[in-house]
């Protein structure tokens, strides 16, 4: 689908600044992913009566660094607000977060959009603190009873807030795409944990109303509710029905949309200022936290173009994660850097991918031991594919996994001995290839890789068995 | 008093002097009292009497306002939304208090939620005034000035919003100190207005509030709006000559009895007498701080007050359909009148629309009368005023006429909007009723105020006089 120039989607998005040792305004570890329910608390971040709000200094320099690679303004001085609702997973009654003098303002993210280059301006960044979590006895509608989990509560979260500046779901993908890569460089959020990034996406079709789609936990998840809300909206507007501004809900399950009852979201939050906290100057810390900026995906992929003369396809695909581009440099910096760029990100990215694995499960060693055995044409690259393969699996080094399975190219005599006993022995295929058949060749290269148990190369055996046949009949 | 009682009690039983205390509270008709932690007290107090500790506090035992949370005391703010909430935790001060070697005995009765100006909010009644049982001790820390007043505990802890240290201290003739914002920290007072409430000690001398304010104040990394305490105790007896005092215009005339007039200008001559000098000073947006203290003092707490939703504390009611019916039946049930008053006018002026015209005009008007203490503060040192208007009023006579009760607070909330340290002392009676002195100082001079107040102490008799109460 390319780009409908009357499709409107602004996003706001959620993210978990998971990598911080403690939460927003309290000393409680982040780490309760794998905690019981209710054993990351205290009277903070349950919201006792009489505990009070300390802010972790951290997150603001985390808040700041997201700024600034978002090419955002940083406030002089930042405010934190109450944002006043009742729900039964936040304990207070409000959340701390921000209103007016939010952290971030008027940012801009450049993403290659589905006609060319699209910029999509950031409104706002801001600071926090996450809602508890609700733990329903079976689905949301038909549940007997509902449990909260307090573990979430006041985790630090940096709310990123777009224009509504994308014209597609896959438009939208690819910002929060970039947005994730940009997170991940900046080592605030581990994307793999539950709930690290929450989408909320805006969407309307030009001249209607939008609807709001909440709390989205997927990337994937965006890409079809934003799609399914173009057919509904669009039908809507076929049978001559307006859509009504809204707040609705993403059931993965079904893949659709369904609105939430009104009662719930008919909200006059009642921001005031947290009396609770102090105005916070920033402005001080921007300047340390600037210059200590990774090198962002943008400008690696650049380099990586320009420094190893890789593809920008690899480029692109070697610096969407931080870890990936740093295993690269460390093996082109000991390897043929265009051929480590193809085989990292076309074989090792595939087979990491369909294991579900990230990259640290491959050590750059490895990688590096594997091009040279191939640079030196000591195993084909069928080989290379197996003792990746192999040593994810079951581990081991390249020079034992090429051993232990017989891998290693066999020698040119070898081949040319095997190449002969193939010609002399398949009579009829010669013949036939004589008379013009192609394909009887597959069948005398395939049985030279029979003799060979693999180990040749198939093109190189492909030239030999034409040179042998010719030489044979002269 | 409590030096000497320190010592008294060093040599002598603090478990006797406990269980005459408990026996006291127990045959009290001034309902001070929301709960006593006597098993724990006397066993602490058995423990002293074994093995005597060191400490600012020794063996002191110290009444608690039921707004501070008190580790394994229930604590309800004298609220039924909180009846059997058993805090896990101990407030910064309660810390500070072991810390010293105090014995908590109990927790005292106070408006719900410090609502008030009598403790006549309170679920379990008003607490009853020393000097006349008919009366109020005043509040909203009624039960800590109604038990000190009434000899059922040395000392004890209040909070003051927006006088509900020093109107107490005022209507039950004892010491009543609210702090500097930021000189104690607030970490486990339960929020009525955050931005205006200081924990304050309620005493029998300046002394005694000097002893407690060296024991409470200080640093706390809890509580962002805290901050460094001075020396309060080692310069209270020096002398004041030199002093310049304001007498502030706006605080005398209209509404103000004539015999609390009166007292506060013999005051005024005692302190004359000892060597100060005075001049009129005027305050000039005195007559805008009662709506703005009540705007932001409701705003803040219809925010503070929504956690109690009956999910976690407080109490459900019947069944449970969604969480809107339960919160709003909880919430229906567990609040008093005053307190859904507060709640409901509050939620109003933060409203969309609203907050504009009220709440933010109410923190400019705010920032006003904080410029008015500033620069008069400037050309004096301290200021001189009644701390009620009247004394001690009978029970029942104001509370339906909450305009006329919210007017009773009209010299002791600016101190809290300009977040000024203010005291509270005995300067009279009128017949039977005590009346209270205020002074008001400069920001974290709590050791000028306390140097003045403990001068005209020595020079008066008042605080030496004892209610006839059993
Ligand atoms: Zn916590």
């Amino acid at each position: 689908m390319a780009a409908d120039n009357d499709v409107i989607v602004g996003l706001e998005v959620h993210v978990q600044l998971n990598r911080l040792k403690s939460k927003m305004f309290c000393g409680c570890s982040t780490a309760y992913h794998d905690s019981p329910p209710n054993s990351h608390t205290c009277p903070v971040c349950l919201g006792l009566p009489g505990s009070l709000p300390v802010l972790n200094r951290r997150a603001v320099e985390s808040g700041i660094k997201v700024g600034l690679a978002l090419n955002c303004r940083i406030e002089e001085n930042t405010l934190f607000y109450r944002k006043n609702y009742y729900y039964p997973d936040l304990p207070k009654g409000f959340q701390i977060s921000q209103y007016d003098f939010p952290l971030a303002t008027k940012g801009q993210v450049l993403i290659k959009g589905e006609d060319g280059e699209r910029k999509i301006r950031i409104t706002r960044a801001h600071l926090e603190e996450d809602p508890g979590r609700l733990v329903h006895a079976g689905t949301i509608d038909k549940a007997k009873y509902t449990m909260v989990d307090y573990n979430r509560c006041g985790m630090p979260l940096l709310e990123v807030v777009t224009e509504p500046d994308m014209r597609s779901p896959k438009e939208a993908r690819i910002f929060l795409d970039k947005l994730k890569s940009i997170l991940d460089y900046l080592d605030v959020f581990d994307g793999a944990l539950e709930g690290a990034m929450r989408v909320d996406a805006n969407i309307s079709l030009k001249g209607g109303d939008r609807a709001e789609v909440k709390n989205i936990s997927s990337f994937k998840g965006v890409e079809k509710a934003l799609s399914y809300e173009i057919t509904r909206q669009r039908n809507m507007r076929r049978r001559g029905m307006g859509v009504i501004q809204e707040t609705r809900h993403y059931d993965e399950l079904r893949g659709i949309t369904v609105s939430i009852r009104s009662k719930e979201q008919a909200h006059d939050y009642r921001y005031f200022p947290e009396p609770d906290l102090v105005p916070l100057r920033v402005a001080d810390l921007v300047p340390a936290i600037r210059a200590s900026l990774p090198e962002l995906p943008d400008a690696r992929r650049d380099r990586f173009r320009e420094e190893y003369g890789v593809a920008d396809d690899h480029a692109k695909s070697l610096t969407s994660e931080i870890k990936v581009a740093d295993f690269f440099e460390s093996v082109a910096s000991r390897a043929p850097p265009k051929l480590a760029a193809a085989w990292i990100a076309d074989v090792l990215k595939g087979e990491l991918n369909y294991r579900d694995a990230g990259i640290d499960r491959f050590s750059p060693d490895d990688m590096v031991e594997i091009l040279r055995l191939l640079s030196e044409g000591r195993i084909s690259d069928a080989a290379a594919v197996s003792v990746i393969r192999e040593i994810l699996d079951h581990g081991g080094s390249p020079a034992q996994v090429v051993e232990a399975l017989g891998l290693a190219k066999a020698g040119d005599d070898v081949v040319l001995q095997a190449v002969r006993f193939a010609v002399s022995d398949c009579v009829e295929a010669v013949s036939d290839y004589r008379k013009g058949n192609e394909r009887a060749l597959n069948f005398i290269v395939g049985q030279v890789m029979k003799r060979t148990k693999g180990r040749a190369d198939p093109g190189e055996a492909h030239r030999l068995v034409v040179e042998e046949i010719e030489r044979s009949q002269g | 008093m409590l030096t000497g009682l320190k010592r008294d009690l060093a040599s002598g039983s603090a478990e006797e002097y406990l269980e005459c205390l408990f026996e006291r509270i127990e045959k009290s008709k001034l309902n001070a009292f929301n709960a006593l932690s006597k098993e724990a007290a006397l066993e602490k107090a058995r423990k002293f009497d074994r093995s005597p500790w060191g400490g600012l506090l020794a063996g002191i035992p110290i009444a608690i306002k039921d707004g501070i949370s008190t580790k394994g005391i229930e604590t309800t703010c004298s609220s039924s939304i909180l009846r059997g909430y058993v805090p896990p935790y101990d407030a910064h001060v309660i810390e500070r208090l072991k810390a010293e070697g105090a014995i908590i005995m109990g927790k005292t009765n106070m408006d719900e939620f410090a609502m008030g100006t009598s403790t006549e909010t309170s679920c379990f009644g008003p607490s009853r005034n020393p000097w006349d049982v008919d009366r109020v001790p005043g509040g909203s820390s009624g039960g800590s000035a109604a038990a000190v007043a009434g000899g059922e505990a040395p000392c004890a802890l209040g909070s003051d919003t927006g006088g509900s240290v020093r109107c107490p201290a005022s209507f039950c003739g004892i010491v009543g100190l609210k702090p500097t914002y930021g000189l104690v920290s607030r970490y486990g007072l339960i929020s009525y207005a955050n931005s205006l409430e200081q924990i304050g000690p309620l005493t029998r001398s300046v002394e005694d509030s000097a002893l407690l304010l060296e024991v409470i104040s200080g640093h706390d990394p809890r509580d962002s709006t805290s901050a460094e305490k001075g020396q309060y105790l080692s310069g209270v007896r020096d002398e004041i000559s030199g002093l310049r005092l304001g007498v502030p215009r706006e605080y005398f005339g209209e509404g103000v009895d004539p015999a609390v007039e009166k007292s506060v200008w013999d005051a005024i001559s005692v302190l004359e007498e000892l060597g100060a000098s005075w001049r009129e000073v005027s305050l000039p947006h005195t007559k805008y701080a009662l709506a703005a203290y009540y705007i932001i003092a409701m705003s803040e707490a219809s925010s503070n007050l929504a956690r109690f939703d009956g999910l976690r504390y407080g109490r459900r009611t019947g069944e449970d359909r969604d969480w809107h019916t339960t919160f709003s039946k909880v919430r229906s049930a567990g609040f008093g009148k005053e307190t859904k008053r507060r709640i409901l006018l509050g939620t109003y002026a933060l409203s969309a629309g609203y907050y504009g015209r009220y709440y933010l005009k109410a923190l400019q008007v705010r920032t006003l009368i904080k410029q008015d203490f500033e620069r008069t503060l400037a050309d004096v040192d301290l200021l001189v005023s009644p701390t009620m208007p009247f004394p001690a009023f009978r029970i029942g006579e104001r509370i339906d006429d909450p305009l006329s009760l919210y007017m009773a607070d009209v010299f002791t909330v600016p101190i809290n909007l300009a977040g000024v340290p203010a005291i509270s002392l005995p300067c009279g009676f009128a017949g039977h009723l005590p009346i209270g002195l205020q002074l008001i100082g400069r920001h974290f001079e709590e050791d000028l105020l306390l140097r003045a107040a403990r001068s005209f102490e020595e020079a008066t008799p008042h605080h030496l006089r004892m209610p006839e109460v059993a």
